[in-house]
């Protein structure tokens, strides 16, 4: 349902833009003194080539059978590149720099916000406003930061791209650690990120957890810290699974604009220059390849959820 | 009410915050309306560095970065309040009119709500920015507002559904109130510190909201904000050749911006959350 709804806004909403895209892919050939009349043939063919000669409807269903089969569309501005070969090389990059970040910031985020909790006064004080400030900051102003302090200023790192020039994607060792190289910055920017938003949420769930009965009772019977701490975690735990699957959207946001600022050859990148060039079919392949990625994980959670939680999984396997 | 001040001036987290967006606030508001300079004048040329004439150098295009800033702080609160004051009257709203009605109403509403949740804000907004020719700064608060109401709604409509049991609500119904009376006079007022909590966390959003999208170049047209600075600062790789000048100044106010705004609703969170004060 939401699938459908977003793969409809993403048809619509670019083709209420007044102008057309063909008219202005044509006049920018004509710059070479072209014929007019050969100039009209170029137009009508392009008008089929893109389908936008058909009524909207007609369009619309067409494009949703494309979708089925894997077909993008044509890119404008790399005429005749398909979109889906373009988002097919951007796609495993951004894969390789959000999965890590997003699981690594989580595991850190909650296991400080936790000890913030428990610990509270003046480790709590410091850890908890340095996450407020860290999370609350957008993420590519500490992109940029970090691009200048440790890339521009000190040259430790390189200043941006995936790989360097010269080299290109290839399965040696060399390559890696060159890509190694130039990953580290954008995935320190994303992940500190990431850690300080976990840490604030996991450390309110513990505060709560930590006024329950259980933890009274368990406190009184003589418990160490560290078994009473591993019943708050777990129990903390599962909202913020939730917590997980709700960020991906506004990450994806925040991890896209980080790309530009590092020149990171993934779909952030693909996307500013596509928006800069007016390439709507790339625009679109790119938007409608965001929605799936974050309805994918979205739908992932769900599921692990299931086996984390035994309230769940009692019920699943009807023992409730 | 008298008690709840005096909480709210206690916290310190409350107190730094509200003083540093007051300065922002002062700086975007009223530094624009003291110069004599405008933010596309050219006064220098390609990434000058700081000098007497620019006290934050220039551009790309040799404009004064410092009374950039001003416009571009300015704009960027305006989107950002229009976003947060579009987003919460509309989660109010719907949220309110969901957990109020219930049955069918409440089933539709949510369902909206829900559908919408799981698509990325961040897609359906660069789809409308592109779709949007003219976009002035109010236009795409208006738009950053539109997309980012359901989590509001969602937790509004939490609140009216166990509110509206309550025997004064009971009471005001049997004295005859109609269902919008009821809601704006008997429902609203008991959980407006946490409408006013939702509101600020989504001006602070807005801001980001708005940085985000005009870094990509879907900024508003034809005026200064500091997601548009920075734009521009990229294009023109101001970062690689080290003009720290024309970057760092819309990211430090970026970043005051929201932290300021999110130290105010941690410090309102301590105040009207209990367990959250420890001592």
């Amino acid at each position: 349902m939401a699938f459908f709804l977003a793969v409809s806004l993403n048809f619509f909403l670019p083709r209420l833009i007044p102008g057309n895209p063909v008219m202005v892919l044509v006049s920018q050939m004509a710059t070479g003194g072209v014929q007019s009349d050969a100039l009209a043939r170029i137009y009508d063919n392009y008008m089929r080539e893109f389908g936008l000669d058909q009524p909207i409807h007609i369009q619309f269903l067409r494009y949703f059978g494309n979708l089925f089969r894997g077909d993008l569309g044509t890119s404008f501005m790399l005429y005749p590149g398909k979109v889906s070969n373009l988002i097919r090389e951007a796609l495993p990059w951004t894969v390789a720099l959000q999965v890590p970040t997003i699981l690594v910031g989580w595991i850190i985020g909650n296991v400080l916000g936790a000890a913030c909790a428990y610990k509270g006064g003046r480790f709590d004080a410091i850890a908890f406003t340095s996450a407020l400030a860290v999370s609350n900051i957008p993420y590519y102003c500490l992109a940029i930061i970090l691009l200048y302090a440790l890339a521009v200023s000190n040259p430790i790192f390189p200043v941006g791209g995936g790989y360097s020039f010269g080299s290109y994607p290839e399965l040696s060792l060399s390559f890696l650690l060159d890509a190694l190289h130039h990953y580290t910055l954008p995935f320190l920017s994303l992940t500190v990120v990431a850690i300080g938003g976990q840490a604030i949420g996991m450390r309110e769930m513990a505060l709560y957890e930590l006024t329950t009965d259980y933890v009274h009772y368990s406190k009184a019977l003589g418990l160490s810290d560290r078994k009473v701490i591993r019943y708050v975690f777990r129990n903390a735990m599962l909202p913020q699974i939730t917590g997980l699957a709700i960020s991906f959207g506004t990450m994806m946001g925040g991890a896209l604009v980080t790309e530009t600022v590092f020149s990171y050859p993934g779909i952030g990148s693909l996307l500013f220059t596509a928006i800069r060039q007016t390439d709507y079919p790339l625009i679109q392949g790119c938007t409608l390849i965001i929605t799936v990625a974050v309805l994918l994980a979205n739908f992932l959670v769900d599921i692990a959820y299931g086996f984390i939680d035994p309230r769940i999984r009692a019920a699943q396997l009807g023992e409730r | 009410m008298g008690e709840t001040l005096v909480l709210v001036l206690r916290s310190r987290r409350f107190m730094i915050g509200a003083i540093l967006f007051l300065a922002v606030l002062c700086f975007g508001v009223i530094g624009p309306r003291v110069t004599d300079r405008n933010p596309f004048q050219m006064v220098g040329g390609l990434f000058n560095p700081p000098s007497e004439k620019a006290i934050l150098g220039t551009d790309n295009l040799g404009r004064d970065v410092f009374t950039q800033l001003m416009y571009g702080t300015g704009t960027s609160l305006l989107i950002g309040f229009v976003a947060g004051v579009v987003a919460t009257g509309i989660g109010v709203t719907i949220g309110a009119v969901a957990g109020f009605k219930g049955g069918f109403v409440d089933e539709l509403l949510m369902g909206i709500t829900n559908v919408l949740i799981t698509i990325p804000a961040i897609v359906v907004l660069i789809l409308l920015s592109i779709a949007i020719k003219s976009r002035s700064a109010v236009v795409m608060g208006v738009i950053i507002g539109i997309t980012s109401w359901p989590w509001t709604a969602r937790a509004v409509r939490a609140q009216t559904s166990s509110l509206k049991t309550r025997e004064h609500v009971d009471l005001a119904r049997i004295s005859g109130y109609t269902t919008v009376e009821l809601i704006v006079k008997e429902i609203l007022p008991y959980m407006f510190s946490y409408i006013f909590m939702a509101f600020i966390l989504q001006f602070s959003a807005g801001i980001t909201n708005e940085a985000t999208l005009s870094m990509l170049g879907l900024g508003p047209y034809q005026t200064v904000s500091l997601g548009v600075m920075l734009h521009w600062a990229l294009l023109w790789e101001a970062v690689r050749t080290g003009a720290w000048w024309a970057f760092l100044p819309p990211v430090v106010f970026l970043a005051v911006a929201s932290f300021s705004l999110m130290l105010i609703n941690a410090g309102l969170d301590e105040v009207f959350n209990p367990r959250l004060r420890k001592s």
